[in-house]
């Protein structure tokens, strides 16, 4: 028996590939902004808020982090319409990514804050600094550094998990590869190809995030 | 037109929710042995072995799993094996397990001191006595939390099965959703299952570690 690949029929169509890399990246990216913020700002509801939110909170991240994403994603796209909620392919996607890394973020980044010395915080306090001052500038610099490899790997994880995000119809790499192999039956190929594809991104927005988080991100050149 | 009571749902869904409890069990107990073979090819010291995990580690967790379940899918009908999806599904998730077993392993291999390996060797034992009556029996205590909690992520994983046909939870979760109409009471019941499944070893593994931190 042989076997024959035929790799070129999926690389001519690379147009396609390169709009779903671009789609894949673009909704990591707008998902690790709004899901870092979301973890900063539910770590320190955890750490310094009040008892009930903090229940809410908590739960929120262990209902999340013991579910998968694929549910998570097909409760947002087919469940949330039930209660008047129509969210486009894109947006559920966005939003229920937004949902799974805000949970892990938010542990992550409170290990971060818990690590750093509660004197520096107090040193920030006895300035005169408020509550607020303190917070973003003396304790959550230092943390975010600390738990930074973390949150980049984290990130990563809910890039690959994306993958599945071309279930609902998102037009992202695994939608591409997806629409390649049902034109012209060549499926190894085209799985090859995008898997191929997710590693290089992988390795290499890895390697991005952690040159940049301790340069541009927070804290600045003592990095 | 049959009417659908909750019941009706929920008792369905458990019983989908067996195969995924089956597949957590195919995957984690394969992925296990897969993964035990790898760390001892990566500690012996064969020429290669360490580079050729690490190669290994790298490709099963910088791939999505989705990718690598449509591979194993269609890649092995490939080779003229007829398939089923259980075949393609336990096959997938047993590689995917191994490659972070063997990771989390490493780890706690690596954090048995030194000095441990070396009076092994001066006790003239051999390679494989060293590590079944001195490294493993230490590095088993360490490595026993973060592997539990590994097996939430391998439960979590076989949701992906579904997209292969794999009739599991997620999956007996569509095929009711489509059946009944009534996708947010289908799905939030679905995870609702998954949570039941899960949060129990979540919280088993957070406190196996709070043990062997409160002993150390």
């Amino acid at each position: 028996m042989r076997i024959e690949l035929d790799f070129a029929s999926i690389l001519t169509q690379w147009p396609l590939l390169l709009s779903g890399v671009f789609w894949t990246l673009g909704l990591t990216a707008f998902s690790a902004v709004i899901g870092v913020i979301v973890g900063v700002a539910f770590a320190w509801v955890r750490i310094s808020g009040p008892g009930w939110l903090k229940w809410i909170v908590g739960s929120y991240v262990e209902f999340i982090r013991n579910t998968p994403f694929i549910v998570q994603l097909f409760f947002c796209f087919f469940g949330l319409p039930m209660l008047g909620i129509r969210l486009s392919p894109e947006a559920a996607s966005v939003i229920a990514m937004v949902i799974n890394l805000g949970a892990y973020a938010t542990e992550i980044i409170r290990a971060g804050i818990q690590a750093t010395p509660r004197g520096q915080a107090e040193a920030g306090v006895s300035l005169a600094l408020s509550r607020y001052q303190v917070f973003m500038h003396v304790v959550l610099p230092p943390a975010l550094r600390k738990v930074w490899p973390a949150l980049v790997s984290q990130i990563i994880i809910v890039m690959l998990g994306s993958a599945v995000c071309g279930q609902i119809s998102t037009p992202e790499l695994s939608f591409v590869a997806n629409l390649i192999q049902s034109r012209n039956f060549r499926a190894f190929e085209s799985y090859i190809v995008a898997t191929a594809i997710y590693l290089m991104l992988a390795i290499s927005v890895r390697a991005l995030l952690n040159w940049a988080g301790p340069r541009y991100f927070f804290g600045g050149r003592r990095g | 037109m049959v009417e659908f009571t909750l019941w009706d749902i929920v008792r369905n869904l458990l019983l989908a929710a067996r195969w995924t409890v089956l597949l957590s069990l195919v995957a984690f107990v394969g992925g296990g042995l897969v993964g035990l073979g790898l760390l001892i090819l990566r500690m012996s010291g064969v020429r290669g072995g360490a580079r050729f995990v690490a190669g290994y580690v790298q490709l099963f967790q910088g791939t999505p799993l989705l990718m690598q379940l449509f591979l194993a899918y269609f890649g092995l009908a490939l080779f003229g094996l007829e398939l089923s999806s259980w075949v393609s599904a336990g096959f997938a998730l047993t590689l995917y397990t191994s490659a972070f077993l063997v990771e989390i392993w490493r780890g706690c291999v690596a954090s048995i001191p030194k000095g441990q390996w070396e009076a092994a060797q001066s006790l003239a034992l051999n390679f494989g006595e060293q590590l079944r009556y001195i490294i493993l029996p230490q590095a088993v205590r360490i490595a026993i939390p973060p592997t539990v909690g590994f097996l939430v992520q391998v439960v979590k994983g076989t949701a992906l099965a579904s997209l292969i046909g794999f009739v599991e939870l997620t999956k007996a979760g569509t095929m009711i959703t489509n059946a009944t109409f009534r996708p947010f009471l289908v799905y939030g019941c679905v995870a609702v299952i998954y949570f039941l499944l899960c949060y129990p070893i979540s919280f088993y593994a957070k406190s196996l570690e709070g043990k062997i931190h409160a002993r150390s």
